[in-house]
């Protein structure tokens, strides 16, 4: 059994990888947003789902030019991801200017409804606009990046079988790890991340300091959702397929990898995310031949979550997260 | 020339008033005191100045113009900054951060020198490190730029705080009880610091303190609160002999035994 496993296991890490990327860039959102205002945003699936969306149009509009052909794909994509981020940052960020920020005074639980509703909304639109367009609301954008690659594990030991994959999980792979890195320089080194940070921490003193609380927290939602909108791309060219509906399960996932990883901070996003990757890719392939064939692929997600729950018994802060003891 | 004028200003809660018609001038360049017994609106009188609360009526001109209706970080970008009672540092950030986030609104580089990492935004942020830095000398900070701010020893991270509100360029700073719990040494080196603030760093210093020897010795102008009202002000001598003030402090039975 164990030598099955070792035989997929190359593999799954790529897959688990490619996954676990994706996961790891929305939960940036999740725990940048919580971070700042203690608000988990449930709208932000949502918002990679509308990424997802607005990127498949580009690439379908894109493509239907004749000389974009001539152009090669990888700058489309560039192209693509740059103008999805911008416009799914701009909603991001009106989303908290007109449904959160009215409530910031209110008890945590208000905002947290609101959001809950601004995804039905945002689902039910999209919805709308592609079934509207298209008569179907399950959209398969144009197939890019598909050259099959196979790295030769099995010419490095006799006990693994070789991987293979397309050209997006390259892609996907490279492009979250870049926005990753960006995203910790960004917080770690300069202005306005230093003002993000200091938000977090106390928001009246940060004011007091002369730091603008609104402006901070709304490039808190702009970054977030332009990430967020940038894997919603990301995701689209890797599994081809979307319809409206990608956002909340996915969006839930990411959630829980910000929750893992201990919510707040943003490195620890990065680890849960990859983390819950690897763990259901490792599930799908594995639970078959582990329970004897009792329980197939498809209860990955129950294996991944009982993973989670185990580690939040004894680590209820996530990862990386800080034990808060209150001071008596 | 006077910094700030205060002009009856009023601050009602509800029905409970914690400032009543107070007005004070701070003079450019002074050290000027507010103390009074605990609860007599000093706090709330801060909060006012900083934007904070709003005034209920009166008003606050910073070097002539109206501070009222203005956000906290307005007033803070217009020129004054403060300190806490409660020690306010953000504590999960580095003994350095603290104080460049102090110099926020000195920084000209925008969101899009960010992204695009452009090399006269580097040169700013670099600068700014190196200001903090010589700022955290001045304070005798610098070995623990790196330290977090939560591991720091009280009297440093009061002193922190105070490099922290420095880091602003304020024209005037407000300084809430800065010697609360200090021993006598660090009291004896906040004093030196907070004398030689207004040469060092061009600023007026308006101070609420409870320690009477540190008030005494370092203000040019003493302003007594009592139940939200200026009940006295004056150079140190005169409120040393006030009965006014004797008696909100001790009591009336202490007024005639004197």
């Amino acid at each position: 059994m164990l030598l099955e496993m070792l035989q997929s296991l190359p593999q799954v890490l790529i897959d688990g990888l490619a996954l676990g990327a994706v996961y790891a860039v929305v939960a940036l959102g999740y725990t940048m947003v919580y971070g700042i205002l203690q608000l988990i945003n449930f709208a932000h699936g949502e918002i990679f789902m509308t990424g997802a969306f607005i990127g498949t149009t580009f690439f379908i509009l894109l493509m239907g030019m004749g000389w974009v052909s001539s152009v090669p794909q990888i700058f489309v994509l560039i192209l693509v991801l740059i103008v999805t981020a911008c416009l799914t940052g701009l909603l991001g960020m009106g989303i908290e200017r007109v449904a959160y920020r009215p409530l910031r005074n209110a008890p945590r639980l208000i905002p947290l409804i609101t959001a809950i509703g601004i995804s039905f909304i945002l689902q039910d639109v999209i919805r709308f606009i592609a079934e509207l367009s298209s008569g179907n609301y399950i959209v398969t954008g144009p197939s890019l990046f598909t050259d099959q690659m196979t790295i030769s594990f099995s010419s490095l030991s006799s006990i693994f079988n070789d991987a293979s994959f397309k050209t997006s999980f390259l892609i996907v792979l490279v492009t979250a790890f870049i926005l990753m890195i960006s995203l910790d320089y960004f917080i770690n080194r300069t202005k306005w991340g230093t003002a993000m940070r200091a938000v977090a921490l106390d928001r009246e003193t940060a004011s007091l300091m002369s730091i603008n609380v609104n402006k901070t927290i709304s490039i808190t939602f702009f970054i977030g959702s332009a990430l967020g909108g940038a894997t919603g791309v990301l995701f689209a060219v890797q599994y081809g397929t979307i319809d409206p509906f990608i956002g909340f399960i996915l969006g839930m996932k990411a959630f829980i990898a910000a929750v893992l990883g201990g919510i707040g901070n943003i490195r620890g996003a990065m680890l849960g995310g990859i983390l819950l990757g690897l763990l259901e890719m490792f599930a799908s392939a594995n639970l078959t031949l582990l329970t004897g064939g009792i329980f197939g692929a498809e209860y990955k997600d129950v294996f991944a979550f009982s993973i989670l729950i185990l580690v939040l018994i004894f680590k209820p802060e996530g990862l990386l997260g800080k034990p808060t003891a209150e001071k008596v | 020339m006077s910094i700030l004028e205060v002009t009856n200003i009023t601050k009602k809660f509800g029905g409970l008033t914690a400032n009543q018609d107070v007005t004070m001038n701070i003079e450019k360049g002074s050290i000027t005191a507010v103390i009074g017994p605990n609860g007599a609106g000093k706090t709330t009188f801060f909060n006012m100045i900083t934007g904070v609360y709003q005034p209920t009526s009166g008003d606050i001109r910073l070097e002539g113009k109206s501070l009222l209706g203005l956000k906290p970080d307005e007033v803070a970008k217009r020129g004054i900054s403060r300190t806490f009672q409660n020690i306010r540092l953000f504590g999960e950030m580095s003994v350095i951060e603290n104080v460049l986030v102090g110099m926020h609104t000195g920084l000209k580089t925008n969101l899009l020198g960010i992204f695009l990492n452009l090399p006269t935004t580097k040169k700013e942020e670099l600068l700014a490190e190196k200001e903090a830095y010589r700022l955290l000398e001045h304070f005798d900070l610098a070995p623990f730029l790196n330290e977090k701010a939560c591991n720091l020893s009280y009297g440093a991270q009061r002193k922190l705080e105070i490099a922290r509100a420095l880091a602003t360029k304020p024209k005037l700073i407000l300084l809430d009880e800065p010697a609360a719990g200090m021993n006598p040494a660090e009291t004896r080196e906040l004093t030196a610091i907070i004398k030689n603030m207004g040469q060092e760093f061009n600023v007026s210093v308006l101070l609420i303190e409870h320690d009477m020897k540190l008030v005494m010795e370092i203000s040019e102008h003493i302003v007594v609160l009592d139940h939200g009202e200026k009940i006295a002000e004056g150079n140190p001598e005169e409120i040393r002999t006030n009965p006014k003030v004797i008696e909100a402090y001790l009591g009336s039975g202490a007024v005639q035994t004197v």
